[in-house]
């Protein structure tokens, strides 16, 4: 068996694994127990966890020796690092504060991002000569533990809104939580989607004229947003319902505007089809599960992990990236747009911090802003290099 | 300046104190029952209890946190904004900024360049809001930064029962043995506090360091935000660019003449072409057109040490030689060359043959060779023939119909020949570019081209950033202020002994959480009782 062989089966027994973390960490909260007791079941479900992180430290590593470079230079492989980290950051304040909850959100949420990051194109891909530097490591690692750190804040933060926030009445806090709900509906239903078709190898070619240069544009799903003048050249494929709107710029915009309404629509689905079993908002739903949740230490956890993923994040995202980028591109910023959003990153939770420490922001406001943070480092993650493509555009 | 008056001990304090300095005593009696605002130990804050000249109210707006924050969330959103399109600097360098963004976004786009947003972070609006934050960071700092010191420094051991009652953390203890208040001691000093005395009164610190972390940080910000600005001193930055090509020497911009340049080779090489490449063969297939795997020059870099005389040749002394990678430039006086871009097979000569024109073996009647980097202006043959190039575009194209360069640089030359000779009445004129050759009428001779020559030119940024050390500099501070003021927290224990009764009370800046564990940790062996988490009991 070769490295990449054995390394994509170590990646997938790591995915498997958490799977079963999660459900030890559900068991937990039915454990009659008090609940500052160590009991088997917590045993279980963190050393499950390890056990897990543990097997993708593996695949990290055997990938490495399979490319000869480390895995963190496309979306794949970064964004499985990011997953990795948030388990590790996870384990780490696990052992601070002994919250069974966390990881009960926060492996699912680093499931959905490994899932998710399994969706873009996994061969090994060659390295440009730019980023064939000791700092592609140190740079892109330090990012994503930094980010990771700050992503179990939100994790906690979540907990504390289902917890805390009065479901008796429609408001528009309730109203934001079932948005945020649905979020993760419709990231499950980018994975689901893409993993059905990707499983049937499904692929329509378009052909179209631009610039009078004739060009063409594969899918993967089935097209409902066709590019402007496209003609299906595929055989038995699905026509495109609608054309995308010409204002839409960038080569492969069409079929990306497709992948997200296809996301969208399946996760209302998904969301309606738990609204409809729960018969009461998703929030709503869960939140008897927290009764035992201590508020207090949530929200301290949310804040801690901002205090420690602050100073990791600054210095993998800001200063690594300039002393790098002095290194390869001659300037230490060039206002790239994942530059810009690494500053707009820092200047957010530069303001939670100040707020909190000084203006006595704490619970549900601090628990809101950890969420919109998390929002922007995944707008970072997604959006800047899909949309906003810069230097820093790997897929 | 007004003082207010201890009613216990007497002393004078300066007005906005909120806690005697002496004594500890809460100096605000009407807020019995309430938790003290442990915020700067109680001291005096200049913004907050001057108001009166306009240097005050200057003062007051930037010390205010809530004005920080708010020029930092506008710096937030605008930062934001200068990504919706590309900045000015990413768009291609020949064309008009403004037809770009009009015919790219269309009107959105038009909108977005009249605001001024291409070119928005170099805008004397953005520049202005950095220096208020800048300014806001530094008068904040010195506005609470210097009491909380002196108050620290000069901290009363012994403080006022009132003072420990109204701490979050509390705890009033009568019947206890005098074992369990020394081992209560001893198990601070385990927990590396440190322990002060004053007839029985106890102070136990630790941590106080981290109460200057957020002056630190900010002391590095104004660092780091001044070492931007030396960049526009001229000799402290320098940002140049040089083409070389191959073969050529080239003075080294932004050194006075000083340095030369040689490009002795270049070398690019794509992914595909060996053997340990195989394991990106999937990859390299989902991509169009080759991905290019290593590039460098291999460089000469000489001195001119001809004395200073005007017009003097200049007189070259090898001083460094090496290769310039990615990610590895290389260094002179200062001064770092780093490998930038490259322009592959660009044109170097022509050759081209005369023929009659009616002639199929094309037998040539004279050769000659066109040096595109610099053309002669006339060839003359021994047996009568003279071709004069009357025009020579480098870059050609048509623009309306008129030929003309695009740049100076021949990657796409277009020459306009006059043809004499012998049996040729006046001239014949000939149009030849690659793919074209236009004869000017019913031409006897014609001109074929027979071959070229091409190298690699290499694109070297010239770079000196002075203001790097200084930048460092501040990151650097700015990076230790973080991690003092996040990663430690300032605790404290006081323990204020009653003839009867003791009272213990605990603070900390921030991880309640942490500090609750500890206390559980002190009292281990002792017969105390937990402290009482006093802002608890309203939840209940």
């Amino acid at each position: 068996m070769d490295l990449l062989t054995l390394s994509g089966g170590l990646l997938y027994t790591a995915f498997v694994i958490y799977l079963i973390a999660v459900i030890f960490f559900a068991a937990t909260i039915r454990d009659k127990q008090h609940e500052k007791k160590f009991t088997l079941m917590n045993k279980l479900a963190i050393g499950t966890t390890i056990l897990g992180f543990i097997a993708q430290v593996g695949y990290f590593f055997t990938r490495w020796m399979a490319s000869g470079h480390a895995p963190v230079s496309n979306m794949f492989e970064f964004v499985t690092f990011f997953g990795m980290m948030l388990v590790l950051a996870f384990i780490i304040l696990y052992f601070i504060y002994r919250i069974e909850l966390l990881g009960l959100f926060a492996l699912p949420v680093a499931l959905l991002i490994i899932g998710y990051a399994s969706m873009y194109p996994k061969e090994i891909s060659p390295l440009v000569p730019s980023l064939k530097s000791h700092w592609l490591y140190i740079h892109v690692t330090t990012v994503a533990l930094g980010e990771a750190i700050l992503a179990v804040s939100f994790v906690a933060g979540i907990i504390y809104l289902i917890r805390q926030i009065n479901q008796s009445r429609t408001t528009a806090k309730t109203t934001w939580l079932e948005i945020i709900m649905y979020s993760i509906c419709a990231t499950l239903g980018f994975v689901i989607i893409t993993t059905i078709f990707s499983s049937m190898d499904y692929k329509a070619t378009f052909s179209y004229v631009i610039d009078e240069e004739e060009m063409t544009l594969d899918y993967q799903l089935p097209a409902l947003f066709g590019p402007e003048n496209g003609e299906l050249t595929s055989e038995g494929k699905m026509e495109a319902v609608f054309t995308a709107p010409g204002w839409l710029h960038g080569a492969e915009a069409p079929r990306k505007l497709n992948t997200l309404v296809w996301s969208l629509t399946v996760g209302l689905l998904l969301y309606l089809i738990a609204r409809v079993i729960l018969r009461k908002r998703v929030a709503a739903a869960i939140q008897p599960l927290l009764k035992k949740a201590n508020p207090e230490l949530l929200d301290e956890v949310c804040y801690r992990a901002v205090a420690i993923g602050f100073p990791v994040f600054t210095l993998g995202g800001l200063i690594f990236a300039a002393i790098w980028a002095q290194e390869a591109w001659n300037r230490y910023w060039g206002w790239d747009p994942k530059e810009v959003w690494a500053l707009v990153t820092f200047f957010f939770y530069a303001i939670f911090l100040h707020l909190r420490l000084s203006r006595g922001w704490h619970g549900e406001k601090s628990a809101w802003l950890a969420v919109i943070g998390f929002a922007i480092i995944m707008f970072n993650l997604i959006v800047v290099n899909l949309v906003l493509a810069g230097l820093h555009s790997y897929a | 300046m007004n003082t207010i008056k201890c009613s216990t001990c007497g002393h004078q304090n300066k007005e906005g104190t909120t806690i005697c300095e002496k004594c500890g005593k809460p100096l605000d009696n009407d807020q019995q029952g309430t938790l003290l605002n442990m915020r700067y130990d109680g001291s005096s804050i200049r913004s907050k209890t001057k108001n009166r000249s306009i240097v005050d109210k200057i003062w007051n707006f930037f010390s205010s946190v809530k004005v920080g924050v708010t020029l930092i969330a506008i710096a937030l959103v605008a930062s934001a904004l200068g990504t919706i399109y590309p900045q000015e600097m990413y768009i291609p360098q020949n064309v008009d900024p403004a037809l770009h963004y009009r015919d790219q976004y269309g009107l959105s786009g038009q909108i977005y360049y009249q605001l001024g947003f291409h070119n928005l972070y170099n805008s004397w609006w953005y520049m202005v809001l950095i220096a208020l934050i800048g300014i806001s960071i530094f008068i904040v700092s010195i506005d609470r930064g210097v009491p909380l010191y002196k108050a620290l420094k000069n901290q009363a051991i012994k403080r006022h029962p009132n003072f420990l009652k109204r701490q979050k953390l509390f705890g009033e203890y009568t019947a206890y043995q005098t074992e369990d208040k020394t081992r209560f001691i001893n198990n601070l000093k385990k927990h590396r506090y440190k322990i002060t005395e004053k007839d029985g009164h106890i102070l136990a610190e630790k941590g106080r360091f981290s109460r200057w972390g957020p002056y630190v940080n900010h002391l590095g910000l104004i660092i780091f935000l001044l070492g931007t600005l030396f960049r526009f001193i001229p000799f402290m930055y320098v940002d140049d660019f040089v083409w070389v090509r191959e073969g050529e020497t080239a003075v080294i911009p932004s050194t006075s003449q000083q340095y030369y340049i040689k490009n002795e080779e270049f070398i690019f090489e794509t992914y595909g072409n060996d053997d340990e490449d195989a394991i990106f063969e999937e990859a390299l297939q989902n991509t169009s057109g080759p991905v290019p795997k290593h590039f460098e020059t291999n460089a000469i870099i000489y001195e001119d040490v001809s004395k200073d005389v005007i017009g003097s040749e200049p007189e070259l002394k090898e001083v460094k030689s090496g290769e310039i990678i990615v990610n590895e430039p290389l260094k002179i006086n200062g001064l770092a060359l780093y490998q930038d871009s490259y322009q592959l097979n660009e044109f170097q000569t022509m050759s081209f043959k005369l023929h009659e024109t009616d002639d199929e073996a094309e037998e040539a009647i004279v050769e000659f060779t066109v040096d595109l980097t610099d053309p002669e202006s006339e060839y003359v043959f021994d047996n009568g023939y003279r071709i004069e190039l009357n025009r020579f575009y480098p870059e050609y194209e048509l623009n309306n119909g008129e030929p003309r360069s695009v740049s100076n640089y021949p990657r796409n030359p277009g020459f306009v020949f006059f043809v004499y000779g012998p049996d040729i009445e006046e001239r014949e004129a000939s149009f030849l570019a690659i793919g074209q050759n236009i004869p000017s009428g019913d031409n006897q001779y014609k001109l074929s081209l027979t071959d070229f020559g091409v190298r690699d030119v290499s694109g070297l940024k010239v770079r000196k950033d002075l203001t790097l050390p200084i930048i460092g500099l501040g990151a650097f501070i700015f990076m230790i202020g973080v991690v003092q003021g996040m990663y430690w927290q300032h605790r404290r224990i006081w323990i204020h002994q009653a003839t009867d009764r003791m009272y213990i009370a605990c603070h900390t800046n921030k991880n309640w959480y942490g500090l609750t564990k500890e206390f559980e940790k002190l009292i281990d062996g002792t017969s105390f009782t937990m402290v009482r988490d006093q802002e608890k009991k309203n939840d209940v």
